[in-house]
């Protein structure tokens, strides 16, 4: 499974059809049996207990993908990556970091309601795909936070991306930028920080 | 809206029909419209060979001081990007009116590069301004432009998103020159293939090319350009007022053609060939000398250019003129053989020029199509 990650990086961003496919493929190779000696011996999922679990988590990693990715574009400072993580596995997938070239500090973040002013914070235990689900990262919703961005990021630009898989290996994928001019949400420091 | 319901549903459904049954049907043909989906990808852009949609905005883009190829490309990856998904019934990437984007209603969204943009990418541009004619009156603010984008779809609130999400896509990169909204007949006012009015109430534009790779698509020169072709957009405006005095028998005269069939005036239906040399019981052309049709005549019929034109008819001034004309759209393979002669007979010549007035102009390299992993002008812009 190690090279699917590669396959993902050099496909164009846009190819949404593509990476759905990738997806599939990669899906059913995971059902399909003969990959149990690639299984990663510490593959164990953080999910709750499940009959395929041992399964689905040797096909977990590199089953995660991404469509739609973009990233908000910023002269420098704060700014945020989108998209729709797909999970086809049957385990939920735990996302717990992220890094990108264009900012030493990433983190996974949430927007909640805090007495009525919507705010953004770290979201403790990372972030969640549903197994056979979704989740989508979105303004407003969980995304994936840049601090101390000092290049600016121009719309159109590839931006590349990995986030990475609690229990797997990393998810590689390159981010468009685009204008957007919501999002605008306060950021608050972690509580336990 | 209840009453244009039963009536529409009367005429297609017969008026036999019982009338419970009318409002089912004419939702479910409103649903077929907006559903319909014209192809993105292809060795052509859609949006010229494309059955006219009723609806255009043809938008006029100057990049920005400073605006090189690098941001070229990326304005383009972009906007090409917006197109395919649009057109395709998909939002946009970070749409922020999704649900605007459900109903593609026929959407086509063309590209076209003016010399301005081959200037700043550095590239040797395929297409340069037309020469000045005699009749032009030619304004700034309707002329010209880096980058035409041609929106048309069967719906207006779709071609108003498509049109939004552009503009907020280029606009890191481009200013808004002018934009220009059309209209033909809404979707299902009349059979396809009907050649549409214009708002002088003339037939226009039976006469277009049959043979699209001979007179329109490009097969030779720059290996970018081709598929692609050459767009010539002009604004005509029609002096309605002074149409209006103009009695029936000579708007025939002026034209050619007969008013209500279409019919070159030695023929009978609107597809006849014009007779340029039959005379009158005074020995006088029965097609006079100086009628439109006789001056917009290709030669050449395998030079003939394929006009896709749409009406425009803005807000009405104070004391009742109309601001009203014909946004002119062309597509040829080749402008200076195939366009600048006939519209140089026309300034010469037209006995329409005493109703009408081109007020706009520009001329654009349309890029040929793109493969569901490129852009459009790929080819032209990382050869």
């Amino acid at each position: 499974m190690s090279g699917v990650p590669g396959w993902r990086k050099a496909l164009p961003v846009f190819s949404r059809h593509v990476l759905m496919l990738v997806a599939a493929l990669v899906a059913v190779s995971a059902c399909g049996g003969g990959r149990q000696a690639e299984q990663p011996p510490q593959a164990a999922t953080s999910a709750s207990a499940s009959p395929a679990r041992a399964g689905a988590a040797s096909g977990q990693a590199a089953a995660l993908s991404i469509t739609d990715p973009w990233v908000k574009t910023t002269k420098k400072g704060m700014t945020a990556a989108f998209g729709t993580l797909v999970n086809p596995t049957d385990s939920d997938i735990t996302i717990v970091a992220g890094s990108t070239p264009l900012s030493s500090r990433v983190e996974l973040h949430e927007v909640v309601d805090s007495g009525g002013k919507m705010i953004m914070r770290p979201k403790e235990g990372g972030i969640v795909v549903p197994a056979r689900g979704t989740h989508e990262l979105r303004p407003g919703g969980d995304h994936i936070m840049l601090m101390d961005v000092t290049k600016e990021v121009k719309p159109g630009v590839e931006v590349p991306f990995t986030l990475t898989v609690k229990g797997g290996s990393p998810l590689e994928f390159t981010a468009v930028g685009k204008d957007f001019a919501g999002g605008r949400e306060d950021y608050q420091p972690g509580m336990k920080h | 809206m209840g009453a244009a319901i039963s009536r529409r549903s009367l005429l297609a459904g017969g008026a036999a029909l019982p009338v419970a049954a009318i409002p089912g049907q004419a939702v479910a043909a409103a649903a077929g419209t907006g559903d319909a989906v014209e192809p993105f990808h292809g060795p052509h852009q859609a949006g010229i060979a494309t059955a006219p949609q009723a609806h255009a905005v043809f938008l006029g883009l100057d990049l920005l001081p400073g605006t090189g190829k690098e941001a070229v490309v990326r304005l383009m990856r972009l906007l090409t990007d917006d197109a395919r998904r649009l057109t395709q019934g998909r939002p946009a990437l970070a749409d922020t009116e999704p649900e605007l984007a459900v109903s593609p209603a026929r959407l086509t969204v063309t590209f076209g590069f003016g010399p301005g943009l081959f200037a700043a990418a550095g590239v040797t541009s395929p297409v340069r301004a037309l020469p000045a004619f005699e009749t032009d009156r030619l304004q700034d603010r309707w002329s010209g432009g880096d980058l035409l984008v041609q929106l048309c779809a069967d719906d207006p609130m779709t071609v108003a998103h498509a049109l939004r999400m552009i503009v907020k896509d280029a606009r890191a990169f481009a200013a808004v020159r002018w934009s220009q909204r059309g209209f033909r007949r809404a979707a299902g006012t009349q059979a396809p293939g009907t050649t549409q009015r214009n708002l002088m109430g003339q037939l226009d534009g039976t006469v277009n090319p049959s043979n699209l790779d001979r007179s329109v698509w490009l097969g030779d020169g720059p290996e970018g350009m081709r598929g692609g072709t050459t767009m010539v957009l002009r604004r005509i405006r029609m002096k309605l007022e002074q149409w209006d005095a103009a009695d029936r028998s000579a708007r025939e005269f002026t034209i050619g053609r007969r008013l209500d069939t279409g019919a070159p005036l030695t023929g009978r239906d609107e597809r006849d060939e014009p007779d340029f040399d039959r005379l009158n019981q005074l020995g006088f052309p029965v097609i006079p000398e100086f009628a439109h049709i006789r001056r917009a005549r290709a030669a050449d019929a395998g030079q003939r250019i394929l006009r896709r034109p749409y009406n425009y008819d803005e807000p009405v001034g104070a004391d009742g003129t109309a601001d009203s004309g014909l946004i002119f759209a062309s597509y040829q393979a080749d402008i200076e053989r195939q366009f600048v002669p006939v519209q140089r007979r026309l300034a010469e010549g037209d006995l329409l020029n005493e109703w009408i007035t081109p007020i706009g102009s520009a001329v654009f390299a349309i890029p040929p199509g793109c493969t569901p992993e490129g852009w459009i002008g790929d080819r032209l812009l990382t050869a």
